[in-house]
């Protein structure tokens, strides 16, 4: 027995019926596609994510009002919404661990608000990030034109403002933005800089490039925004990060109580939206894997097919000497070649759309998923192929051979 | 009953059955098929097996040919006893020793008449290519010109010769050949019939499983089967 000439009589088989061979197919092609766009698109958002908290600054710790972190690590939504409100957060807090005498860098606090960003050219809402100079550096938050704000601008609150690279798209059309002026929440700021674009789309949290940056004495003296909304901590280097993290805590406790603060690093945050994130994909991966099983059927239903019309050639070849096993081995064989093929184009279409879809979408097409898929795919072929590849194997040639 | 107890010192047997009955139990009663036949092939023999449609002359040459088991006694083929072996081995020994020629020609669709008479290579344990010999015994029947064609491109006699080549193939011990005229003109029948002549001619031992006396006549023993018994078994001298 030949195994190169029984893979021959699979193609020959398969391609005697191309219409049928490629609807039998279909449903693993689907099955494979939507696996792969999945999880391309599951893979896309942790890279996005992850990029997107690389630009945000790294070695960051949060100070946050509230118990914002919960003991197991995920968000306290409830308490979070309402910490804001009853921050007891405070610049002396920021001040105290400037001073403390531990090795952290910079400190920065942060009152973040809604305003209307109004200009000559129209109104659009914003995100007002009212803080001090260091948060340049924390958050890596760079201008294109301009400046950012400095100490002088904070001691006296002036209004000044750094716009975000959207505001100045869409109120600064064909306008220099640096030295004009832009009313938030009807309050006159000059525009001293504008910051560098972050988002490369629009997924996670509020708009980063629809902020504008202003001194958090201005914000508190003209905005009204009293309310820290967090403090920025730098720790010195990553090794450090635990560390700070539990002096950041020593010298909070002695100020605040316990309920009234949380520290936390980014890359608790960070782990915790990859973990749902990674679920979220195994699971909508799992529900695409439910169509490769209707495939899988669909694929047994054309080989019994196929079985019962083929059913004289089994009997030729069983006369001929074939043994049940090598019959057994050609229909396994046929069924395999047609998942796989199936399977093979749905990885060369779930590439190609997850390209497709960068234009919209961060997709990132996995290596493991597609070789995950190719091997469920030939599975496939070879589980659901057992059931009509017995039935020709087990057939009696005498009867086989007169059948018409 | 004449029966073939005489056996001539220089042939060899090539297919014994020693009291073979087949019998199917339908629940309430028995059906006897094949009633205690005992028969003997030799070697180098041209024999044709006739009677009336449900005799039994299929059956037997099923059984002969080790496409159906026997329900009780022997089938020796070339010296070994084969009553007892399982499916896979039954296989192997038809790959092996025997050789089918079909009334409906079964050639494989969409396949040449070069890969049509290799198809029992495929399940040879003996794995030496032989595209060689399947062209030459094709080309020995007539058929150089046509190798590479598909059966729907050959007339029937032409197909039935691929169906030859193919019995010949493994070089068989013995090759049975069902109403191998069954489905041909007369023309294209005789030529098959002088085809069968000279292999046997040649040595190839053949039965000839018919309802034709008028092919009977080519064999020079004629075994006569009617209600699953042999009712005479002649040899032209």
């Amino acid at each position: 027995m030949k195994i190169t000439i029984l893979a021959k009589t699979a193609f020959i088989s398969i391609t005697r019926n191309k219409l049928r061979s490629f609807l039998t197919t279909l449903g693993v092609v689907i099955g494979v596609l939507s696996v792969i766009l999945l999880t391309s698109i599951g893979n896309g958002l942790t890279v996005f994510v992850e990029q997107q908290f690389a630009n945000l600054g790294s070695n960051l710790l949060i100070v946050s009002p509230g118990e914002i972190v919960g003991e197991d690590g995920g968000f306290n939504q409830e308490a979070a919404a309402l910490s804001l409100s009853t921050s007891k957060l405070s610049i002396i807090d920021a001040n105290a661990l400037e001073r403390s005498g531990y090795p952290l860098g910079d400190v920065s606090v942060v009152i973040e608000g809604g305003v209307d960003v109004r200009t000559e050219q129209g109104k659009r809402q914003g995100f007002s990030v009212a803080t001090t100079p260091e948060y340049s550096t924390l958050r890596n938050t760079k201008t294109t034109k301009g400046r950012f704000f400095n100490e002088a601008d904070v001691s006296s609150s002036r209004k000044v403002a750094v716009i975000g690279s959207k505001i100045a798209d869409k109120l600064f059309v064909g306008v220099e933005p640096v030295g004009q002026e832009v009313t938030l929440n009807r309050v006159r700021f000059e525009v001293v800089g504008v910051a560098e674009p972050k988002s490369s789309g629009s997924f996670g949290g509020p708009d980063i490039d629809s902020s504008v940056y202003i001194p958090y004495t201005t914000a508190r003296s003209a905005l009204g925004h009293e309310k820290i909304s967090y403090i920025l901590v730098q720790a010195m280097d990553k090794s450090q990060i635990e560390r700070a993290k539990e002096k950041i805590k020593t010298i909070m406790d002695k100020r605040l109580n316990e309920e009234d603060f949380s520290v936390t690093d980014q890359r608790e945050i960070l782990k915790t939206i990859q973990t749902i994130l990674g679920t979220l994909t195994m699971g909508l991966a799992g529900i695409a894997a439910i169509s490769l099983v209707v495939g899988g059927i669909g694929i047994m239903n054309i080989m019994l097919v196929a079985v019962s019309e083929r059913t004289q050639e089994i009997g030729l070849r069983k006369a001929l000497g074939a043994t049940p096993k090598s019959i057994l081995i050609q229909f396994l064989i046929e069924s395999a070649v047609l998942s796989t093929l199936g399977g093979v184009i749905g990885i060369v279409l779930g590439i190609l759309g997850a390209f497709a879809l960068r234009a919209f979408f961060p997709a990132t097409p996995a290596l493991n998923s597609i070789l995950l898929a190719f091997g469920v795919s030939l599975l496939t072929g070879i589980v659901f192929g057992v059931f009509p590849a017995r039935k020709a194997a087990s057939l009696n040639p005498i009867e086989a051979l007169r059948y018409e | 009953m004449t029966k073939s107890t005489v056996k001539k010192a220089n042939k060899k047997a090539v297919l014994e059955l020693k009291d073979v009955s087949k019998i199917y139990d339908l629940g309430d009663e028995k059906l006897t098929i094949l009633k205690n036949i005992s028969v003997t092939i030799n070697s180098g023999e041209l024999v044709a097996i006739v009677g009336p449609s449900g005799s039994g002359k299929s059956t037997l040459m099923h059984i002969m040919g080790l496409l159906d088991k026997q329900t009780s006694g022997q089938v020796i083929l070339d010296g070994n006893d084969v009553s007892g072996l399982s499916e896979e081995a039954l296989a192997k020994m038809r790959n092996q020793y025997i050789g089918f020629i079909f009334q409906q020609f079964n050639l494989l669709a969409r396949t040449t008449a070069v890969e049509n008479v290799l198809l029992p290579t495929l399940y040879s344990t003996d794995l030496t290519d032989k595209t060689a010999r399947a062209k030459e015994l094709l080309t020995t029947l007539g058929l150089g010109e046509r190798l590479n064609n598909k059966p729907n491109q050959l007339s029937g006699g032409q197909q039935q010769r691929v169906a030859i080549a193919r019995s010949l193939i493994n070089n068989p011990s013995v090759i049975f050949a069902d109403e191998p005229t069954g489905n041909l003109d007369s023309k294209s029948g005789h030529e098959v019939v002088e085809i069968l002549k000279k292999l046997n001619a040649e040595g190839r031992t053949i039965v000839i499983v018919t309802h034709d006396l008028e092919l009977a006549k080519i064999a020079h023993r004629v075994i006569k089967i009617l209600d699953g018994e042999i009712v005479s078994d002649s040899r032209k001298s």
